[in-house]
C-alpha cells in the first residue's frame, strides 16, 4: 500500500483542489484530509457520513471549588498562566500538564480527559474518505492526524485498497509533521509568487528531514512565468522531480462553488488536462514506486 | 492597540492586508509576523533585518548520578516525554511541553534545565516602519511558544499589527489572545466561507471584537456577504480580484507602494477598524 500526501506550505495555493481532482482520477484508494484544523475537502466531495466517533485529544484541569482552599500552591506552579484569580480554569491557556492536579495538598484538582473533535468514516462518489473536525480553539491537531492516517490505513488494508491519497495541512508545524511520517512520497503545490517560492523551500526542507521523497507542482503559472522558471530550475537542481504546471483558471473556484472537482466542471479546459498529465506523471513516478515498498510488503 | 489579523483558510490574503496596512500606518506602526511556520511578510516589507535572536523551549535533562530511578517524573508527565526503562530515564525534548513536573516531583533534584531551539525571532526596519517575525526552526512542532515569543515585542507605544496563522487551534488562539481587534481576511468562495466561520467561531470565544476583509471580491459567490449580514460581521473592506494585483503580489510588491488610492484605502480600512 502507498500513501501520496499533497502539502504546500502556503495556504491557498490549491492543495486541496488538485488532490480532489486526483481523487476523480485514482482507482482503488481511499482518501483521508489531515487538514483537521480547516478541512476543506469534503466541501467537494460530499461525503455521507458511515461512522462518526469522538477524538479524545489531551486532558484539562477542573477545580472542586467545594474542596478548594485557595492556596494558591497551583498558580505557583502554573506556567501555563491557566488559572485565573477565581481559581477557574483558563480552558484556552490549559495544556493539560496536570502539575496543578498532582500538587494540590486538598486534592481539589482533577484532570478530565478532554473531546477535542471528531472525526468520520465517509463515503463519497470517488470512494471512502476518512475526515475529521477539530474543535475550534483546541489543540492536539498532530493527535487528530495521526489518527484520521491510522484510520484511512486500516481501512485500505480491509479493503485490499492500493493508495491512500492524502490532504495535508499548511505550514511545517505539529499537524505537518504528524502527516508526513511514514508516508511513500509528497506532492508539493506552489505557486510562482515570493511567499509561494519561501515556502515551498521549507516545506521541502522538512520532507527531506523526515527522508520522504517530494515532487513539486505549480498552480497559476502564468501569474509569473519567470518565476515559475526559476521554481523549476531550483527544483531539478535539487534532484527534485517536477511534476507540471497549471494555468490559472477562474474554472477551479466555479468548480468549487458547485461543489464539484475541476474535472468534473471543465475536463476539457486546459487547467484539467494539465491536471491529469501530473496525476499520470504521479503514478509513473520513481517515488511513488521504489524497491522499498516492494520489500515492505 | 493591537489588531490581529487572521483568516481560517491559507492563502486568502492576510499577509497582503497586514504588510500594506502597516506601511501606511508608517511610523505609527509595527509588524509582528506571527505566522512562524511560514513567515512572508518580510518578503513584501523587505527590512534589513539587523537582530536575531535564537529562542528556546526548556526540557529536562536527567544528571545520572543523582536519579534514583523512582519513577516520578514519568508518571507525572502527561506528554510521555520523560520515561523510565529499567535504569534508563530517556528524554524526548521534542514532546515536551515544559510544564516544570518533573523537575518539581524529582525527590533527587537530578532533574536540571535544557534546551531545545524553537527558532528565530528577527527585526529590522523598512525606513520608518518596525518589522519583527518568528521562524520556527525546521522539524519543529510547537509554534505556539514561538509565536508567544514574537508577541513579546510588541511597544504600548504604538500601533501593533499582527500576521496571524491561518487555522483555528493553537498557534491561531496564541496570536489573536488579548488584543483589541481581530481583522478577518477571506475569500468569497465556499473554502472561505466554511473556514471563516470556524475563525469566526474561534474569535467569538476570546470575546474580541471583529471585521472583516474580502479579498479577490468578484470571485465566488455571494455565501460569504450573506454570512457576514447574518452575523453582524462588518465587512470594512472589499479587494476586487485583480490580474496586475495578483502580479505584483508574486513579485513581492505591495498594493499602496505605487497607488495613491490604495493607500487611502488602508488610511480608510484602519479608521473602520478604530470606529467598530
Amino acid at each position: 500500500m502507498r500513501e501520496l500526501l499533497v502539502i504546500s506550505g502556503k495556504g491557498g495555493t490549491g492543495k486541496t483542489s488538485l488532490t480532489a481532482a486526483f481523487a476523480s482520477l485514482a482507482d482503488n484508494k481511499i482518501l483521508c484530509d489531515a487538514d483537521v484544523d480547516a478541512a476543506d475537502l469534503h466541501l467537494l466531495m460530499t461525503p455521507e457520513i458511515k461512522e462518526t466517533a469522538d477524538f479524545k485529544g489531551g486532558s484539562q484541569a477542573y477545580i472542586k471549588r467545594e474542596v478548594c482552599i485557595q492556596c494558591g500552591l497551583c498558580m505557583e506552579f502554573c506556567k501555563f498562566d491557566a488559572i485565573g484569580w477565581e481559581f477557574v480554569v483558563d480552558k484556552l491557556n490549559c495544556e493539560g500538564c496536570g502539575v496543578c492536579h498532582y500538587f494540590c495538598p486538598e486534592k481539589a484538582i482533577e484532570l478530565w480527559e478532554k473531546t477535542c473533535g471528531e472525526w468520520f468514516v465517509s463515503s463519497t462518489r470517488f470512494g471512502s474518505m476518512v475526515h475529521a473536525r477539530l474543535g475550534i480553539a483546541e489543540e492536539n491537531s498532530g493527535k487528530l492526524v495521526t489518527l484520521v492516517r491510522q484510520e484511512a490505513k486500516k481501512i485500505a488494508e480491509k479493503k485490499g485498497l492500493e493508495l491512500i491519497i492524502t490532504d495535508g495541512p499548511p505550514g511545517v508545524g505539529c499537524p505537518v509533521i504528524a502527516s508526513l511520517g511514514g508516508v511513500t512520497a509528497v506532492v508539493v503545490v506552489t505557486e510562482p509568487t515570493v511567499s509561494g517560492i519561501h515556502d515551498m523551500e521549507r516545506v521541502i526542507r522538512l520532507a527531506e528531514n523526515f527522508k520522504v521523497p517530494v515532487m513539486v507542482c505549480i498552480n497559476k503559472y502564468d501569474l509569473n512565468p519567470e518565476q515559475t522558471e526559476s521554481i523549476i530550475r531550483t527544483i531539478e537542481k535539487k534532484g527534485i522531480t517536477f511534476l507540471g504546471k497549471v494555468p490559472y483558471d477562474p474554472a477551479f473556484t466555479q468548480a468549487m462553488v458547485d461543489g464539484k472537482t475541476v474535472l468534473e466542471y471543465a475536463p476539457e479546459s486546459d487547467a484539467g488536462k494539465a491536471v491529469v498529465e501530473i496525476w499520470n506523471r504521479i503514478l509513473r513516478s520513481p517515488e511513488m514506486n521504489t524497491i522499498t515498498e516492494l520489500i515492505l510488503n | 492597540m493591537i489588531i490581529s489579523v487572521a483568516s481560517g483558510k491559507g492563502g486568502t490574503g492576510k499577509t497582503t492586508v497586514s504588510t500594506n496596512l502597516a506601511y501606511v500606518l508608517g511610523a505609527k506602526g509595527q509588524l509582528l509576523d506571527c505566522d512562524v511556520e511560514e513567515p512572508n511578510a518580510h518578503l513584501f516589507i523587505k527590512p534589513e533585518l539587523a537582530e536575531s535572536r535564537t529562542v528556546y523551549a526548556t526540557v529536562p535533562e536527567v544528571d545520572v548520578e543523582k536519579c534514583n530511578y523512582c519513577g516520578k517524573c514519568a508518571e507525572i508527565c502527561q506528554f510521555s516525554a520523560i520515561t523510565l526503562v529499567g535504569e534508563t530515564v530517556l528524554t524526548f525534548p521534542q514532546l515536551c511541553h515544559d510544564c516544570g513536573g518533573c523537575k518539581e516531583v524529582c525527590p533527587e533534584n537530578a532533574i536540571f534545565d535544557g534546551k531545545r531551539e524553537l527558532g528565530q525571532i528577527e527585526s529590522g526596519n523598512k525606513g520608518v516602519i518596525e518589522f519583527h517575525h518568528g521562524r520556527l526552526r525546521i522539524g519543529e512542532a510547537m509554534s505556539p511558544p514561538l509565536i508567544k515569543e514574537v508577541r513579546t515585542c510588541t511597544r504600548d507605544d504604538k500601533i501593533t499589527i499582527i500576521d496571524a496563522p491561518p487555522g483555528t487551534s493553537c498557534p491561531v488562539i496564541t496570536a489573536m489572545k488579548d488584543v483589541d481587534f481581530v481583522l478577518m481576511v477571506t475569500e468569497p468562495t465556499p473554502f472561505g466561507l466554511h473556514d471563516l466561520k470556524l475563525a469566526v467561531e474561534a474569535v467569538k470565544k476570546l470575546g474580541i471584537g471583529r471585521g472583516l476583509v474580502i479579498n479577490r471580491a468578484d470571485a465566488g459567490d455571494d455565501k460569504v456577504r450573506e454570512y457576514a449580514k447574518q452575523e453582524g460581521l462588518p465587512i470594512l473592506m472589499e479587494i476586487p480580484f485583480d490580474r496586475k494585483i495578483a502580479e505584483s503580489y508574486s513579485r513581492g510588491q505591495l498594493m499602496v507602494e505605487d497607488s495613491g488610492e490604495w493607500q487611502e484605502a488602508f488610511l480608510q480600512l484602519f479608521e473602520r477598524i478604530k470606529t467598530n
